[in-house]
């Protein structure tokens, strides 16, 4: 993956200093003369703007820490404060709160694009697997994230979730009170969970330059799902990936502005706005809507463990993904039959997230059930069968023919087309 | 191991190695042991760590509630709190009794008792889920076995309890009627203080 322009300073303080940490020349060599494929569509965008959401929690998050305080008696009013008093202070939190589900909205997308174009496949199994642990590390921050404001839900979606760990035999009511630190979901659990949920976004950050790391030595994946073969099939990532991505980061924090300033209370609950009472449970308690298709999962098993087997090994699955898909071919474009069955599986899993927000009854568990079957049937029987029987179209012989067509292609390059990487 | 590692690169020790045997050597024993010591080290400074999570001192003590029985009237069911838990105790009417004492154990989701002051296999009849020589009296956590909401008393088609997280209900007995909760509402430890007075852990 080589052919594009090396960092040489000039300066000779640079000069100097490079000479004894060269982390300008990794900089450069990372994020300006990294060679990206030269057909990477806007989904590729959703790394970048995941890296931004990560950076844009940690900087809310630590100045709403300035202002919270985590006791059971004082963390409610201490929120309230912070929308109330504190300058700025609603702008912030909402920042905070919705930033956590735009996150979301950027991690499945990013993931569903993963799994179209089959970029877990080999060399990239450890990127993917990196990817899927970043995904529970988000899970379990943003679960004790909503626990702090401790209003109705928080405490109530504390217990339920806390609780999922009392049905693993003997161990199981041990681990509960070991993760609250007493017997109930209390003010040693309220504190533990800020301390960890200060923690688990770095440990995310630190993951991420895994992630990032495993990426730059395999290289992206791309629509075709080819290889890049000769240096015609690629572009520097600056300008091209850079100008593209600041693009696509535009256009989400458009969007996410929407939500910031119209609706910020659109994803929340009206319930957690009443401050935690442990001897009253709300009507209706539901997750957040991003854990909504587990939740799904969990109720459509009328066996405790069994439910929480379940929703777990609904995420451990993911781990296996490059080894269940028996395809050669790695992306979906060419794949006339898992296209279809990816979009099922897309419904399937809405399916599941609008049945988590109903009740547990009749015809939504009867559903449930159906649909949680066909969330593992795909990963367990579609995907390893359809690799065996589906019959691939044909494949491009590189990056360059399938954007130019056969003949550009295999013909030399014209001006135009050679002009980046002469650039750069 | 060690005589291999080192022959060639440093002329002295190749000398020490050579009059070694191969296979086991003394300087193996000693990697081995500081290893082992290291490892023990490392698991006793852990040990601190994990065991911090665990209830501490000051939750424990407050580990007993006195409840005054006198203020429930025929039918009350009051809620009180327990180790941070609610607790339900019920005065319950000569119906609600009749009924649980009615039901026979081959219908009940869960036989066993459930309560700390009995064995732990009792079987859930009436009389061991009650207080003990105080029939009207039922005391039990008030903790949904599933997932651990709070169920809504008087409620639910067995004229106990309706959980309102996943559907569970109980019966005037707290025994689990309907799924997906898998267990009866637990007796905490409790005995009679007075006729009018329990205490509570
Ligand atoms: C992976 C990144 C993060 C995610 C997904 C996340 C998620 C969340 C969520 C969902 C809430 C509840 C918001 C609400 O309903 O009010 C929350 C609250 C909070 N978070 Fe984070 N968070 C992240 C990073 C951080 C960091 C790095 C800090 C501190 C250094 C932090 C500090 C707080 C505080 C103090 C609250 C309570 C105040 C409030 O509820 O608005 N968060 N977080
Ligand atoms: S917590 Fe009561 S039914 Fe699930």
């Amino acid at each position: 993956m080589s052919g594009h322009s090396t960092f040489e300073p000039k300066h000779p303080a640079l000069k100097w200093f490079e000479s004894r940490l060269p982390l300008v020349g990794l900089i450069h060599s990372s994020f300006v003369a990294y060679p990206t494929p030269r057909n990477l569509n806007y989904w590729w965008t959703f790394g970048g703007i995941l890296s931004l959401m990560l950076v844009c929690q940690i900087v809310s998050g630590v100045v709403l820490v300035m202002h919270y305080t985590p006791h059971i008696t004082l963390a409610f009013d201490s929120v309230e404060h912070i929308m109330r008093d504190v300058s700025y202070g609603w702008l912030i939190r909402y920042i905070h709160s919705n930033g956590a589900s735009m996150f979301f909205i950027a991690v499945y997308i990013h993931m569903f694009r993963g799994l179209y174009y089959g970029s877990y496949k080999a060399p990239r199994e450890v990127l993917w697997i990196l990817g899927c642990i970043i995904y529970l590390l988000m899970m379990a921050t943003a679960f004790m994230g909503y626990v702090l404001p401790w209003g109705q839900m928080s405490f109530w979606g504390a217990t339920v979730i806390t609780n999922l760990f009392s049905a693993f035999p003997v161990v199981g009511p041990t681990i509960v009170e070991w993760l609250w630190g007493g017997f109930s979901v209390d003010n040693a659990t309220l504190n533990r969970f800020f301390s960890l949920h200060y923690l688990l976004p770095f440990m995310i950050a630190g993951v991420v330059v895994l992630h990032v790391w495993a990426l730059h030595v395999v290289g992206q994946n791309n629509p075709t799902g080819v290889e890049p073969k000769s240096a015609k099939d690629t572009v520097p990532f600056t300008p091209y990936a850079t100008i593209k991505d600041a693009f696509g980061m535009v256009c989400f924090l458009i969007f996410f502005a929407w939500f910031l300033f119209y609706i910020p209370n659109y994803l929340g609950h009206a319930d957690n706005y009443i401050p935690a009472n442990p001897l009253v449970t709300p009507a209706h308690i539901v997750p957040e809507w991003y854990y909504l298709p587990f939740y799904a999962m969990l109720r459509a098993v009328p066996d405790k463990l069994g439910g929480v087997l379940t929703m777990f090994g609904a995420i451990i699955v993911l781990f296996f993904v490059p080894w269940l898909d028996t395809s050669k071919v790695r992306s979906g474009v060419y794949r006339p039959l898992f296209k279809q069955f990816f979009w099922i599986w897309i419904v399937v899993c809405v399916g599941l997230g609008w049945l988590g927000s109903k009740p547990a009854e009749g015809g939504y568990v009867i559903a449930g059930r159906i649909l949680t079957i066909y969330y593992f049937a795909h990963f367990l029987i579609i995907l390893p069968l359809l690799g065996l029987f589906e019959k691939p179209k044909a494949v491009p012989a590189s990056i360059t023919e399938a954007v130019l067509g056969k003949n550009k292609g295999a013909a030399p390059a014209s001006a135009g087309v050679s002009a980046p990487q002469t650039k750069g | 191991m060690a005589g291999a590692a080192v022959t060639g690169s440093r002329g002295k020790e190749t000398i020490v190695a050579a009059t070694e045997t191969a296979g086991t050597t003394r300087r193996d024993f000693l990697y081995i042991a500081t290893g082992a010591m290291g490892a023990v080290g490392a698991a006793a400074l852990v040990w601190p760590f994990v065991s911090q999570l665990q209830p501490d001192a000051s939750v424990l003590a407050m580990s007993t509630t006195e409840v005054d029985l006198s203020q429930v009237a025929e039918g009350q069911m009051v809620t009180v709190k327990w180790r941070g838990k609610p607790v339900f105790v019920w005065n319950r009417t000569p119906k609600d009794i009749a009924e649980a004492k009615a039901t026979e154990l081959s219908a009940l989701l869960d036989p066993v008792a459930r309560n700390a002051n009995l064995a732990a296999d009792a079987p859930a009849t009436d009389e061991n889920r009650a207080g003990i020589d105080h029939e009207k009296w039922l005391v039990v956590v008030g903790i949904c076995t599933h997932l651990g909401c709070v169920p809504i008393g008087h409620a639910g088609e067995y004229d106990g309890w309706f959980c309102p997280c996943h559907g569970s209900e109980y019966d005037s007995a707290g025994r689990v009627r309907r799924g997906p909760a898998p267990e009866n509402l637990a007796v905490p430890p409790y005995n009679f203080v007075s006729d009018t007075k329990i205490s509570i852990g």
